[in-house]
């Protein structure tokens, strides 16, 4: 028995190919899950909250400061008080009942007149970035407002430097994701999610509803099976990855830097990983429950660890190691990377390879671990 | 060497499950062309010993060859020349009746796989049913697709663990009838089965417990080798009868059958006595014991009635 046949592999295609085609609802599935995650996290996580609690120190009254403070408040984000003193604005930011305190300098208004462009500082809550995300990106166009309706700096030598400068100071998280970086990780996570549980349920399916014994009395290689079950999958996974980025792209506004047909091309390397996975937890566990129970186990460590919910450097050496590992923390990279900073192939690639050798240790795992006999 | 006119030729075969023995040293062999038996209680051993000489089990003990090739070594060529029907329905339900022949076609890599195909369903009288999904079908013709499906690359041996259970008496005659004509042609089968009238149609019957042959031969070799007596009694109340009888001693078993009382027991004068005590007002004669009356007496030897 030869130990691989293009031919018997064709059988296989063809045969997998048909049974995806029979079970229309799980396609349908295949597209409304992916869809319906992007919408409900994307949304979720992509609101642009308004009315922010944020509290104004003042460290002398000052009349341009109301002019700072009424452009706040215009811009819609920020629902601005002013605070009494220091302590208060410590103990609201730090139980989480303002999300911003305002420093207003003392001599705001004298140093504006001279041109020295003061600088307001403002405190953030970082703990929940997305939250702040809009609101301190939106100060920088305010700057720019309030240079015209401040009054002119008298002195000609500054008039190109600002009035002011608003100065951020993030607390508690000092990497903050923004919304553009959260979209492309959520292609990959639930690109991930959804292409992990379609092989993972493969074979255990076949021993569950008897075929596998006949299958196995025939002469088939472990490796023609895996192939055969993991490349029509490959194809759904695209069509998922269309869907995504249609709905990321036009829905959620995500820009597109770089190459999609680079990015496709990459994508693929990355769905086999997780096809090949979860065919990998197909072989080993005993029934399909068991394996779903795997793959669910594995969903939230790739989630987590992966950068997407928490920034990667922030996190200690053995998650970053372990994030290292993992498909999804090299996918986002590059979708990031591909999307997000127009990167190329050079770029990528110090990321494509991981990805390659995970898939690569898992196949074997995978071809190690099926069993040609009943035992 | 094995004599080439042994398809089957194994020895000492053992299984273990756990600490459970399940084939504990079985030795057989079938000669080309013969359509062999297997009968024995659910767990005898039968599908284990079945899946061992294919290649799906790998014996513990023992060894042998099955079509003259080693069956711990060669397993692979062996599945290659065996067709292998399982107990259950193995094939995929979501697939077509040619769908499904198709994939055997292609996984065993048949020259011309189209006409292969074709030309099978013709001779199995599928033809009809090529498109209809395999999960359709009723259970008489999900049983002839799957021997269809086993048969499709030619083997010399074809092992069919419970071909016909629960499928309909014309369906499993003409299961029969296949099997035979396949025979015929020179192909060797075993075929495990609960059906008596199925077991008369071997040409050996090799009944198994508790993981070895306990007797084997032609039907006639294996009711004469027992050598139960079996009486018929006709009259009324025949259950009244049936009960009583059933008590005494020497009576391994007491059915009725419509209106006959049909007894079985290895002991003649204790029988003489159960009819002349517990038989009284009923009319008996002697009769030549079935298949089935040795059958649970084997049965009730390997586990006495409680």
């Amino acid at each position: 028995m030869t130990a691989f046949s293009l031919r018997r592999l064709r059988a296989l295609l063809r045969k997998e190919w048909l049974q995806v085609k029979r079970d229309p609802m799980t396609l349908r599935l295949i597209v409304a899950l992916p869809v319906m995650q992007l919408l409900i996290f994307g949304y979720a996580i992509n609101s642009n909250p308004h009315d922010l609690p944020t509290g104004v120190l003042m460290a002398q009254p000052s009349t341009y400061e109301r002019t700072v403070v009424a452009a706040l408040r215009n811009s819609g984000y920020y629902r601005v008080r002013t605070l009494s003193s220091e302590r208060e604005a410590e103990e609201g930011i730090a139980q989480g009942k303002l999300l911003f305190v305002v420093n207003v300098p003392p001599g705001f208004d004298r140093r504006v007149d001279r041109g020295e462009s003061p600088a307001i500082l403002i405190d953030t809550d970082g703990t929940d970035p997305t939250a702040i995300g809009y609101a301190t990106a939106a100060l920088g166009g305010l700057t720019d407002v309030l240079a015209r309706d401040l009054p002119p700096v008298r002195r000609a030598a500054t008039a190109t430097t600002a009035p002011f400068r608003f100065v951020v100071h993030t607390r508690y998280n000092p990497e903050q994701l923004t919304v553009l970086n959260v979209v492309p990780g959520l292609i990959c996570v639930v690109l991930m999610m959804s292409t992990l549980m379609l092989t993972t349920l493969a074979i255990t399916r076949e021993r569950e509803r008897g075929t596998m014994e006949n299958l196995l009395a025939m002469p088939v290689r472990p490796i023609e099976v895996m192939l055969a079950k993991i490349a029509p999958y490959v194809g759904i996974g695209y069509l998922q990855v269309l869907i995504i980025l249609l709905v990321a792209v036009g829905l959620l506004h995500l820009p597109i830097h770089g190459s999609i047909v680079l990015l496709f091309a990459v994508l693929g390397l990355f769905i086999a990983s997780n096809l090949a996975l979860g065919i990998t937890y197909s072989t080993l566990a005993a029934n399909q429950m068991q394996a779903q129970q795997m793959a669910q186990f594995t969903m939230l460590p790739f989630m987590l660890l992966s950068g997407f919910v928490f920034p990667f450097q922030g996190m200690p050496r053995w998650a970053r190691v372990v994030g290292e590992i993992m498909p999804t923390t090299h996918a986002m990279r590059i979708v990031r990377g591909v999307l997000l900073k127009g990167n190329g192939l050079a770029e990528i690639l110090p990321e494509l390879w991981p990805i390659a050798l995970f898939t690569g240790c898992t196949v074997v795992i995978a071809v190690r671990f099926y069993r040609e006999t009943l035992d | 060497m094995t004599p080439p006119d042994y398809v089957i030729d194994v020895r000492d075969l053992r299984k273990d499950f756990g600490t459970r023995r399940v084939v504990d040293g079985l030795t057989l062999r079938v000669p080309k062309g013969e359509v062999c038996g297997f009968l024995g209680a659910n767990g005898s051993g039968k599908t284990t010993t079945i899946r061992m000489l294919c290649g799906l089990l790998a014996p513990d003990g023992g060894s042998g060859t099955c079509l003259g090739l080693d069956i711990l070594r060669d397993a692979p060529l062996i599945r290659r020349q065996v067709g292998y029907m399982t107990q259950r329905f193995s094939l995929y339900e979501d697939l077509t009746v040619s769908e499904n022949l198709d994939l055997v076609a292609g996984l065993y890599e048949l020259p011309d796989a189209p006409a292969a195909v074709a030309d099978i369903m013709d001779r199995m009288g599928l033809r009809d049913r090529a498109g209809q999904l395999a999960g359709q079908l009723s259970g008489g013709w999900k049983q002839r697709l799957a021997l269809t499906a086993c048969v499709l690359h030619r083997p010399h041996l074809l092992l069919l663990d419970e071909p016909t259970a629960g499928v309909d008496v014309k369906a499993r005659r003409a299961f029969w009838d296949l099997i035979h004509d396949l025979a015929g042609g020179g192909l060797t089968v075993l075929v495990s089965t609960h059906y008596m009238d199925e077991a008369e149609r071997c040409a050996r019957i090799v009944y198994l417990a508790g993981g070895r042959i306990v007797i084997q031969g032609s039907a006639a070799e294996v009711v004469g080798r027992v050598g139960l007596v079996t009486f018929e009694g006709t009259g009324v109340p025949i259950e009244d009868a049936a009960r009583r009888i059933r008590a005494a001693p020497g009576v391994e078993a007491a059915t009725v059958l419509g209106r006959v009382l049909h007894i079985a027991g290895m002991d003649r004068a204790l029988l003489d006595a159960a009819m002349a005590g517990y038989g009284a007002g009923l009319t008996w004669r002697e009769v030549d014991p079935r298949l089935e009356d040795v059958f649970i007496h084997l049965l009730d030897e390997e586990e006495p009635p409680r």
